[in-house]
């Protein structure tokens, strides 16, 4: 007599896995004979934009998404070329990437990592986007370069500046233009040491996620090499609109300098209440009080409106500056426009070009070929001077800006004033450096 | 000890905010029977009469001035306000200045109006449906009135500064006998405080002490009897409806300058609004209010370092614990009455 191993609890076991690999996305199990994903076949390719179109950071994602915008019509030979003519690669000529029309599809991150990976998923699925690009917040960028990993497309970085998205959760598949955390403390640090001397008392206050624990990580160690002592540092929820509870013990804390490492609304308030609790006005330890916010961005400054006067931070890239890459982008934008772009408007530009043209230099759309000419890509001429594209962990290394609200603004945009231009070897690390240790860059996907 | 009078000026600060909504909310609830999650965006709503207000008062007209140029090289173009054009630089700079005050008399009719228009054309239709409906169709309501803002307005933060004369920051340690600069509190948050107790002692003294507020009253307490009185206690209601709108208005408008307007901040004090009438009791006015100074307080104390450093992420979670451990203690909240809510 024989005994059949099939039990009732192994067929629902077998069934769940069988419901399993029939249910799992196409993304994920493309084996069609094209040789990569989403390998363009007709006349055109598809690029992804995922931008927060909804939500607290959705001006910003408007910003990026004017930028991508131009990106596209100068591509493919419209207005008047943009970067493409500062540009130090000269392989895009206006006709597109490889001779196919450049056409766009847009997401909503709505600066949620569970959505943004939705919609970019949705982008490469079904309307065969080849790169995704954009984003104003690490989270999502994090999120979403492990699904571009995992699919088999490039991700292109927006607005991300916590050390992790190029540290412990890099991706061979991930790039990133935007200046990160620890480069921040880098290039403030020495201007901090000038203006405020090194006997400085820090009290930060820190948004709870992970960009904000990377930057302060970094301000701290920044600062405590100058030999500054950290009064103490506190998170506070990234959900918190009124910030006077948490400004209130820092006047009898005995520190002199509050930073402030918050982004978007977060900063807005929270400058906002401690500039209302008269901390600018007060004197501490025989030095006047001071407030530091590491990362600025001239909309978040608009925000705030005249509480930045006189706040020191830093940047990825200003509309002021004066070399030939700023001046082209600052008019094919503004001429377009009405205004001057954001720095989340000129990554995301420089972003979409820097793609392009590693398309054209590989002479295919394939991630590897991609990625492989990305990789240790030197070039100028966008906006930021000398840029290396460090292969070790997809990191762009360029000149820092670190910039002070304006006392004197002439205009609703013109809000910051340089105060340095740190140079590139200043904000530089050695790719094993501990704030970015942890993580495997892998190999590229290219998905099929 | 100052840290403490911080705390607790900082609680009284907040209380207020809270206590106003609240104390709309339990006027809609206890006249009209209805669990209005649209009240957030009200405040909200009413930040943005005093944005709008002060947009008005800054319209402007362009010169050109050929000597100076823009940022794409043309010549600049400035603006100046009509405003001060008319009235000369002094006069109209100081009214614009003044405009956060000023929108208390402009958002006014425009509250009460949309609180008419709330109730007549929506929230009517919903008396005697379920509270479930109820608040999924205000909810739904609030995303509504919240993304029309965001339309007009973008997502970003606006700034809306105080009058000058009231931006800076009161010594009270020196008041209290503490050394300078040990305890400092912005006018404006001591401004907030005084309008809210005004507009608080304003509502009850309205309801205590005129004919329109006694019968609201006895309609609170038995709608069907006074309704066979003769007394047409719907239109009563609907006017409540308007004076809770414009409240949690005027709450918005005095806020705009403690927390730069978007589009967002109504919903960030719903949810804490809702626990505060909860906790205080539903239907019991004297309740929300009391509730929303305790929990403001409470909020303020648990955000303090020594404190966090015993009970880490106790700032995040200690309305919620208090509000869990009232109802369970007092099940109708503090000031809760019988049979609210309990049929």
């Amino acid at each position: 007599m024989s005994k059949s191993n099939l039990t009732r609890r192994g067929l629902l076991k077998t069934s769940a896995v069988a419901g399993a690999g029939v249910a799992l996305p196409t993304i994920f199990t493309a084996s069609s004979a094209a040789a990569y994903m989403n390998e363009p076949t007709g006349s055109s390719v598809t690029l992804g934009f995922n931008v927060p179109q909804s939500g607290p950071y959705a001006d910003e994602g408007a910003d990026e998404l004017r930028a991508y915008e131009l990106a596209v019509e100068h591509l493919n030979g419209g207005g008047d070329g943009g970067l493409m003519n500062t540009f130090s690669s000269k392989e895009l000529d206006g006709n597109g990437i490889l001779g196919k029309k450049v056409e766009f599809v847009t997401g909503d991150t709505q600066t949620k990592s569970d959505a943004a990976r939705a919609s970019a998923r949705s982008m490469i699925e079904k309307d065969g986007a080849i790169m995704i690009t954009g984003g104003s917040s690490s989270g999502v960028a994090v999120a979403v370069q492990d699904l571009c990993q995992s699919a088999g497309v490039i991700f292109m970085a927006g607005l991300t500046h916590s050390n992790d998205t190029t540290g412990k959760d890099k991706k061979a598949n991930g790039f990133r233009h935007f200046f990160n955390a620890y480069m921040s403390g880098a290039a403030l640090a020495p201007v901090l040491q000038s203006l405020y001397g090194s006997d400085r008392k820090a009290y930060h206050l820190t948004a709870d996620y992970t960009w904000g624990w990377t930057q302060e990580e970094s301000i701290v160690a920044a600062t405590e090499a100058l030999g500054w002592e950290t009064v103490n540092t506190v998170l506070t929820p990234l959900a918190a609109t009124d910030f006077s509870s948490y400004i209130a013990p820092v006047m009898n804390s005995g520190a002199d300098v509050l930073v402030l490492n918050h982004y978007g609304g977060n900063m807005v308030n929270s400058l906002t209440n401690a500039v209302q609790f008269g901390l600018r006005e007060k004197e501490v330890n025989g030095k006047n009080f001071e407030i530091v916010v590491p990362l600025y961005s001239r909309l978040m400054a608009r925000g705030a409106g005249e509480n930045v006067k006189g706040i020191l931070g830093s940047t990825n890239w200003h509309w002021s500056l004066q070399d030939e890459g700023s001046k082209q982008f600052v008019k094919s934008f503004g001429e377009k426009y009405g205004f001057p772009p954001s720095q989340a408007a000129q990554t995301c530009y420089a972003q979409t070009l820097l793609y392009a043209d590693a398309c054209q230099r590989a002479g295919t759309f394939n991630p590897c070929g991609v990625a492989e000419a990305l990789e240790d890509f030197e070039f100028d001429g966008l906006g930021n001077g000398p840029t290396l594209y460090r292969a070790a962990d997809h990191q762009c290394f360029k000149d820092v800006l670190v910039v002070r609200g304006k006392e004197n603004p002439t205009s609703e945009f013109d809000l910051l004033e340089v105060v340095e231009v740190t140079p590139a070897a200043q904000v530089t690390y050695e790719p094993d450096h501990p704030m970015f240790a942890g993580g495997n860059l892998g190999s590229c996907n290219p998905g099929s | 000890m100052d840290a403490i009078i911080l705390q607790i000026l900082n609680g009284l600060d907040k209380g207020s905010a809270y206590a106003l909504i609240a104390l709309g909310l339990t006027l809609i609830f206890g006249t009209l029977g209805v669990v209005n999650f649209a009240h957030g965006a009200l405040f909200m709503i009413g930040a943005f009469c005093a944005v709008t207000l002060s947009r008005i008062l800054n319209l402007s007209f362009e010169i050109v001035d050929e000597s100076r140029t823009d940022f794409l090289g043309n010549p600049l173009k400035f603006k100046t306000t009509y405003i001060e054009t008319w009235l000369g630089p002094e006069m109209g700079g100081t009214i614009i200045e003044w405009a956060v005050p000023l929108a208390i008399l402009f958002s006014i009719p425009i509250m009460i109006a949309i609180g008419f228009i709330m109730e007549r054309g929506l929230i009517k239709h919903f008396y005697k449906r379920p509270h479930a409906d109820q608040i999924l169709v205000t909810f739904g309501l609030a995303i509504v009135l919240q993304e029309i803002i965001k339309y007009f307005y973008g997502a970003n933060p606006i700034p809306t500064p105080a009058p000058s004369a009231l931006t800076g920051s009161l010594d009270f340690g020196e008041l209290l006998g503490f050394q300078a600069n040990a305890v400092i509190y912005p006018y404006w948050r001591l401004v907030y405080f005084v309008f809210a107790a005004l507009i608080i002692g304003g509502v009850f003294a309205f309801l205590q002490f005129t004919t329109f507020g006694m019968v609201v009253r006895a309609g609170m307490a038995d709608r069907e009897t006074v309704g066979l009185l003769g007394i047409n206690i719907d239109r009563r209601f609907t006017i409540m409806f308007g004076i809770a709108a414009a409240v949690a208005g005027l709450a918005g408008v005095m806020y705009a300058p403690i927390n730069s307007p978007n589009y967002h901040m109504g919903m960030d004090f719903l949810v804490l609004s809702f626990v505060v009438v909860v906790v205080g009791g539903m239907g019991s006015l004297p309740g929300a209010v009391l509730a929303g100074f305790l929990l403001g307080i409470l909020e303020s104390f648990a955000s303090m370092n020594e404190v966090k450093s015993i009970f880490p992420g106790i700032d995040q979670i200690v309305i919620y614990l208090v509000a869990i451990i009232i109802l369970l203690t007092r099940p109708r909240g503090l000031m809760g009455r019988k049979g609210v809510m309990e049929d």
